[in-house]
């Protein structure tokens, strides 16, 4: 394997409170720290006026394979993660059939293998065919690797059920990832209840659809001591609700997406159904709330919540189409966007909840750049201004509302496991 | 009789706008022009001249995606009298159930030569998309629970034919107003033109924040009813109730119905309207629907020559804007 030099970058790692210029030397797919620009190597690679950090880890992502793949594929999939500077990613269970067996949860790592593009990890299913009603084989989906739980775009509505699988994660140290979102509140609704929802005729989906379950589970978790990862927050009062369970010693982390910090239910207005999405698009008081969450620690974690749909199967009107936009690789401009540029945190604290965040929930020895680590490397050209063009995404679907916007930052190249995967096209 | 018939053309002029999708998106303007333009029909009726032909020769589409049968009428015969073909597509056994999206559907009508396109649907947004994709001239006919404009326009159209203004006036709404089209287009045109606008209903039937479209909030009809000038009662969709907005619809009667003991509350010209189909006996009682203050009946004959003024608007943008002398 060859070793690789990677010159003149600013090396920033959240994991060792290191953000300085250097020189980064990656040898047998491991790290090995930092070195003179003199060292020799099989490939040097200038850095220079380039952010050098571990590679971003995906919470949740939907790569469809198997059963849909029509909107992506393990392969695509990946490569779409590997274009937004995601060396490893959690794969949703939502699959046909649900991933909620060890040989399905073998499936998606044999694939991923084959694709050799990032690193994947299984979420197995909570409940057999993600109905909520009985638990899945979680046992066994651990045997199968499974890093954590959950039930994908299906919120646990049973609290019975949730105590279970809270209780019974806990033999095996896997946290439970649920979307908080009552399914009362949230039936037939198209968008966030507000002005734009009267405005608009859609119907509204309260914040209190995801606060009662925010609060339900944050509850479940004191009394079972198990640990829950609350998925895509996006309310003000949610942010509340889980600051003051981390204060009381409760295990719960939480995520939240980039769209959901920079897109308001206004959006809306063109019925653009690239603009729908679960937890719906909320108001700036929301997004306020989010970014303070994320400022002091309450949120730990943002995701992609990468959720393709193929062109064919979308319909152009509003009530008929799926909820969920693609997300892998906008990840990093969006979050430049509305995080960096207002000056809401620094790059040592953004890479924090793309990398040591995420990797601390799934249990990952991920997202660090630490002696001895996986050379799990990715590469920001944080001034670069483009066009997001069609022909520019690796994702087989193009569902984002960010399509033909102009964005600023992306990722330059991606190392997995010591190896060059990916180097930005001009 | 022909000089009757060659009607007065500066009434439209200053109208450029392609497609009528919402009230929210009229000027004053254009509502003034639509109404007058109307009226100018009106008048050409009343003489006789009911048989109008600037629209010979082309082809309006009324696409229903949703079932109607009030306003499908209206609209086909408003392109009738004046003198459109008129193509007429119903969801039920249609190319919809094929799978063929609503887009495409819509597009293979298009290409049969139409020009204008008069669509239902129950998706909010349908007409906006059509516009975007179609080349034809949109007229909204109602569109899920976001706008139903030329109800509104029609509701309107009869209050100023009443009261002879719209300005200083109040007029009430009532009932359900979250799942009304009707409401929201009616609060854009009235508010638009002056008049004080009172949503009245039972609070689960008030969508949020709809106080920011400058609406005044009530819970009670006999609190408003004394400072109402115009009521428009809402009819209440029972299909919704399995919703549990209101316990039942003898109670929703006995807290918004109008009935007798009401009208005597009631300022003495009160004007009630009622867009329906009325349910007797729920939003009105069977001697107020059909006594002297309710002119429900007119504002179906004023639906017409809304209809007609609102296509033959659309029909002078398109040639203005080919290049075709009006």
């Amino acid at each position: 394997m060859k070793s690789i030099l990677i010159k003149n970058g600013r090396i920033i790692d959240p994991s060792q409170n290191l953000d300085q210029l250097g020189n980064l030397f990656i040898e047998n797919g491991k790290v090995s720290g930092l070195c003179d620009a003199t060292v020799t190597a099989d490939e040097i690679i200038d850095a220079t006026g380039l952010i050098v950090c571990p590679g971003f880890i995906d919470l949740h992502v939907s790569l469809c394979e198997p059963g849909f793949e029509e909107d992506e594929t393990i392969e695509s999939g990946t490569a779409a993660a590997l274009a937004g500077g995601v060396t490893s990613l959690g794969c949703l269970p939502n699959t046909s059939p649900v991933v909620d067996d060890r040989s399905s949860a073998e499936f998606i790592l044999l694939q991923a293998e084959r694709a050799a593009n990032c690193h994947v990890y299984p979420l197995g299913a909570i409940t057999k065919n993600q109905e909520g009603k009985e638990l899945a084989e979680i046992g066994q989906l651990v045997a199968g690797k499974a890093v954590g739980f959950t039930d994908a775009d299906r919120p646990i509505d049973d609290a019975q059920i949730m105590r279970c699988a809270l209780e019974y994660t806990r033999m095996f140290d896997r946290p439970i990832l649920n979307r908080p979102q009552v399914a009362e509140l949230t039936d037939k609704g198209q968008m966030h209840e507000g002005f734009y929802s009267t405005v608009l005729g859609l119907k509204g989906i309260p914040a209190a659809a995801e606060e009662i379950m925010v609060n339900r589970d944050i509850a479940l978790a004191e009394l079972t001591r198990g640990r829950i990862h609350l998925m895509c927050i996006s309310t003000q009062n949610s942010v509340s609700q889980i600051r003051r369970a981390k204060t009381a010693g409760i295990h719960v982390t939480a995520d939240v997406t980039p769209h959901h910090l920079t897109l308001t239910d206004q959006m809306l207005e063109t019925y653009d159904p690239n603009f729908k999405v679960l937890p719906p698009l909320r108001t700036q008081e929301h997004i306020d709330a989010l970014i303070e969450g994320l400022k002091d620690g309450t949120i730990d974690a943002i995701c992609s919540d990468h959720t393709p749909h193929a062109a064919e199967k979308k319909t152009d009107e509003i009530l008929g189409a799926d909820f969920g936009i693609i997300g892998l690789e906008t990840l990093l401009p969006v979050c430049l966007q509305s995080l960096i540029t207002p000056g809401h945190l620094t790059w040592s604290e953004l890479i924090s909840k793309l990398t040591t965040g995420p990797a601390k929930i799934l249990g990952l020895a991920k997202g660090t750049l630490a002696d001895g680590a996986d050379a799990d490397v990715t590469l920001i050209n944080p001034d670069i201004r483009y066009i997001l063009e069609p022909s520019r995404l690796k994702s087989s679907s193009h569902n984002t509302p960010f399509l033909g916007k102009e964005l600023q930052g992306r990722a330059e190249l991606v190392i997995v496991s010591g190896e060059i995967r990916f180097r930005a096209e001009n | 009789m022909n000089i009757d018939h060659e009607y007065r053309t500066d009434i439209s002029s200053g109208w450029n706008r392609k497609h009528i999708l919402g009230l929210q998106d009229l000027s004053r303007d254009e509502l003034n022009i639509i109404l007058n333009q109307a009226a100018e029909f009106k008048r050409l009726a009343a003489i006789g001249e009911t048989k109008l032909t600037p629209l010979a020769g082309t082809v309006v589409a009324n696409l229903f995606f949703e079932p109607s049968t009030r306003t499908r009428i209206s609209f086909g015969l408003a392109a009738k009298r004046l003198s459109a073909d008129t193509v007429d597509f119903s969801a039920s056994g249609s190319s919809l159930s094929k799978g063929e999206s609503f887009i495409d559907t819509a597009k293979t009508i298009e290409a049969m030569g139409v020009s204008y396109v008069v669509v239902r649907h129950k998706t909010p947004g349908a007409p906006q998309l059509l516009a975007q994709h179609l080349d034809a001239n949109i007229l909204n006919a109602g569109d899920g629970t976001h706008e139903h404009p030329t109800q509104a326009l029609l509701d309107i159209f009869t209050i100023r034919e009443h009261f002879g203004k719209i300005e200083g006036l109040t007029v009430t709404l009532v009932g359900d107003i979250l799942h009304s089209r009707v409401a929201r287009s009616n609060i854009w045109g009235l508010k638009k033109l002056g008049a004080h606008v009172i949503v009245c209903g039972p609070t689960t039937l008030i969508p949020s924040e709809i106080e920011q479209l400058g609406v005044e909030v009530s819970n009670s009809l006999d609190d408003v009813l004394p400072r109402t000038d115009c009521l428009n009662l809402l009819r209440i969709q029972f299909e919704r109730q399995r919703g549990h907005y209101f316990p039942s619809i003898r109670e929703y009667a006995h807290l918004f119905g109008m009935n007798k003991q009401r009208i005597n509350k009631a300022k003495e010209n009160v004007l009630i309207l009622a867009p329906g189909p009325i349910n007797r006996g729920v939003e009105i009682t069977p001697d107020v629907a059909d006594g002297p203050h309710s002119i429900i009946l007119g504002q179906v004959s004023n639906g017409l020559i809304i209809r007609m003024a609102c296509l033959y608007l659309l029909h002078l943008q398109r040639t203005a804007s080919l290049g075709i002398p009006g």
